[in-house]
């Protein structure tokens, strides 16, 4: 499978390692990623925020970027997917306005087109259970992760509104971390911030409600009995794992507990040890999660 | 007729245990039989009628209008009248497998009254009045009616549509962590007031806003209030384009460095592709050479907190690059490409365009001039409709179009 890649700005940036677990990754699976090295940022729904047209166009950029490859398109950061197909939505539903963003990208010999040979914008969440599917992912698993407890952290833009991330043709997206951990062999655990908001947006304007609800959220997972977070999303793994001692200090308890990517987690499985992965590189300490698939703690 | 099983969440504040405690909140199963298309609020219904007399709900219209019942069904803010009993069914089997049964509970964020019922006054209505929600014009009242271009109208009548039901508030995931956030009802109605072309008070309601540190910027972008409401005015949508109204429109930079963080964001986009971090945080809290010589004390204070973040992202090996760590040093795109993109910027801010789905709609109903869509909608498939600019219009001067939606 070949597929375009956005890896997006954060996974470049304050996450090296996750745009590194999915290079490792995505061979073991199978994946051919040619990357998308001249797109731009999605403009993470700030720039829409300033002018929606300018949104649309640099998104539109990127998608007949990767429209020019002839290939469907992937992304590892739910904060691009959802950026992106709010700017997809409205490119898609008038032509006239298309035309319009379409002018702007003719300097550079660009056009997006609706559909453009099916195309597609996913991520990696959704390109492991709906294109290479479970049971290759389950065929492909090295080391299960028995006796790991993970807690899903999707991430909002992934999961909202449904209407505009194609919940109608894949209802079950918002239960594919629960699936993929699953099929890893990981024991799911349930919590209550599983589908919630990890606060990241507004973290330079009120730092104390965005951190609470980072602190909020790992708490639960604790309590849940979690072992560690993942997360497909790296802007929410600012928050949860960068920032998790700021956090700890707003909802006063210790915290201390493992956030992934999700190819980390899936490259465990697929047998990477956690230093290939860039699991050294977190703040939250990933010693416990390595520690439990050693089997020098018993589950 | 199908069976289901409503698990609702109850609560009797008279009731006491046995000992005299007040008994608190509980769970309790009804079973009901109805007409799968039937709603949650008709198995509620169901429920006091046959079951238990005392089973509180709210409800009136029973047709999603006057916005009484909302609850939140598997966890989902909604008006129960609005939601069929075999969809809910579906979703919860779809979550937990076979066996499924319907969770009903009161709305969140808000006091509970009894059962299902919650306290609208001290959390809903406390903040739509907060936002000052009545028209406050200016300058002299016209001798007849007040004139106004039509798309002015149209692009407010999406937070009209507003029902008061709560849902969105209930739903809301700033206001969990921040109860004191002035959430989403009440700024998508502000928005019905800052987007009227009759308020004299804009800028005024938009400084108010911008400055709140529970405002506008409180809002973290999670879409909750989108799906939650019954009546399509994503009030979360209205809230950005405060944002927009306030920052790019009217300049306000407010102590919360909402736009100072936008601003920032735009211009780094527009120099480097992508996102320089490190330049984010430092003009975030202190844009520009002023910024820097003259910081404000809560610049300081910004930029002073984030520093142990910064040193943990240098020992674990996060920022350790020079890119990283020196605000500016951050790669351009390759070749040309950063061009392009500064050609974008100039085009799109010369034009603005906003196009709002829920006015102009979508597929097939392609027509560019957003206040005469509806009437394009009305009158049909909008075939071939890529030169749709030059297509005969006969609703663009006529404002909504309402009266061509008979034919």
């Amino acid at each position: 499978m070949k597929l375009a890649y956005w890896p997006g700005c954060v996974s470049r940036g304050f996450t090296p390692e996750l745009h590194g677990s999915m290079a490792l990754v995505a061979e073991r699976l199978g994946i051919e990623l040619v990357t998308l090295d001249r797109a731009n940022c999605c403009g993470a729904g700030v720039i829409a925020e300033h002018n929606q047209e300018l949104a649309d166009t640099l998104n539109a950029r990127t998608f007949a970027l990767a429209q020019s490859t002839g290939l469907a398109m992937m992304n590892i950061c739910s904060t691009c997917q959802g950026a992106q197909s709010e700017c997809k939505q409205r490119l898609d539903a008038d032509s006239a306005y298309r035309a319009h963003i379409n002018e702007a990208l003719s300097a550079e010999g660009l056009e997006y087109e609706r559909d453009k040979d099916g195309f597609t914008n996913k991520n990696f969440l959704w390109v492991l259970v709906e294109d290479i599917g479970l049971d290759k992912v389950r065929e492909l698993v090295k080391r299960p992760l028995t006796g790991l407890s993970v807690g899903p952290f999707y991430g909002c833009y992934i999961l909202r509104p449904k209407h505009r991330l194609g919940y109608e043709e894949n209802p079950d997206r918002d239960l594919y971390l629960e699936q993929v951990i699953d099929a890893l062999g990981g024991q799911v655990v349930e919590y209550d911030g599983a589908r919630k908001c990890c606060g990241f947006p507004i973290v330079t304007m009120n730092r104390e409600t965005s951190l609470r609800q980072a602190g909020t959220h790992l708490g639960d997972a604790l309590d849940s009995g979690a072992d560690c977070l993942v997360t497909p999303c790296p802007l929410c793994h600012l928050n949860l794992d960068m920032q998790q001692p700021e956090a700890a200090k707003i909802v006063g308890r210790d915290l201390g507990i493992a956030v992934l990517h999700l190819p980390q987690l899936v490259g465990l499985a697929l047998g990477f040890e956690p230093r290939q992965l860039g699991m050294n590189t977190h703040v939250a300490s990933t010693e416990w999660v390595a520690q439990r698939l050693a089997g020098t703690v018993p589950a | 007729m199908a069976e289901y099983t409503l698990r609702v969440r109850r609560f009797q504040p008279e009731a006491r245990t046995p000992e005299g405690e007040p008994e608190g909140p509980y769970w309790e199963d009804f079973d009901v039989e109805l007409e799968e298309t039937l709603s949650v609020l008709d198995g509620l219904l169901q429920a006091r009628s046959d079951k238990d007399g005392s089973l509180a709900v709210r409800c009136s219209c029973r047709a999603a209008i006057c916005g009484s019942c909302g609850v939140k069904i598997n966890g989902q803010s909604a008006l129960a009248c609005k939601t069929q009993l075999q969809h809910a069914s579906d979703e919860a089997a779809r979550r937990e497998g076979d066996d499924p049964v319907i969770v009903v509970e009161p709305m969140g964020n808000m006091p509970v009254i009894k059962d299902l019922i919650t306290d609208m006054e001290s959390t809903h209505w406390t903040k739509v009045r907060r936002v000052t929600p009545w028209l406050l014009p200016g300058g002299e009242e016209p001798e007849r009616e007040n004139v106004v271009p039509p798309e002015t109208m149209i692009d407010i009548t999406q937070t009209m549509a507003c029902i008061q039901c709560g849902a969105c508030v209930s739903a809301c995931l700033a206001m969990e962590a921040d109860p004191e956030f002035i959430g989403p009802a009440a700024l998508a109605k502000a928005y019905r007031f800052v987007g009227d072309p009759r308020d004299s008070q804009r800028r005024e309601r938009l400084y108010d806003l911008a400055q709140d540190p529970h405002g506008i910027y409180d809002c973290t972008h999670c879409f909750a209030c989108i799906d939650a409401c019954p009546k399509g005015v994503a009030p979360m949508d209205q809230i950005m384009r405060l944002r927009r109204a306030a920052g790019r429109d009217e300049k306000i930079h407010d102590r919360n460095n909402g736009h100072n963080h936008e601003a920032a964001f735009v211009k780094i986009i527009e120099k480097k592709g992508t996102l320089d971090e490190s330049l984010l945080l430092q003009e975030s809290y202190a844009p520009g050479i002023k910024g820097k010589l003259i910081p404000r004390m809560d610049a300081i204070k910004g930029l002073l907190t984030s520093i142990p973040t910064a040193v943990r992202g240098i020992r674990t090996g996060k920022m350790r690059s020079l890119s990283k760590l020196i605000p500016g040093v951050h790669p351009k795109l390759p070749g040309d490409a950063q061009d392009h993109v500064r050609r974008i910027y100039a085009h799109a801010e010369e034009h603005h365009e906003e196009l709002n789905l829920y006015v102009a709609g979508e597929e097939g109903d392609e027509s560019p001039d957003l206040p005469s869509s509806p009437a394009a909608a009305a009158a049909g498939s909008g075939e071939g409709t890529d030169a749709a600019g030059e297509e005969p219009d006969t609703g663009a001067e006529e404002g909504t179009g309402a009266e061509e939606e008979t034919s």
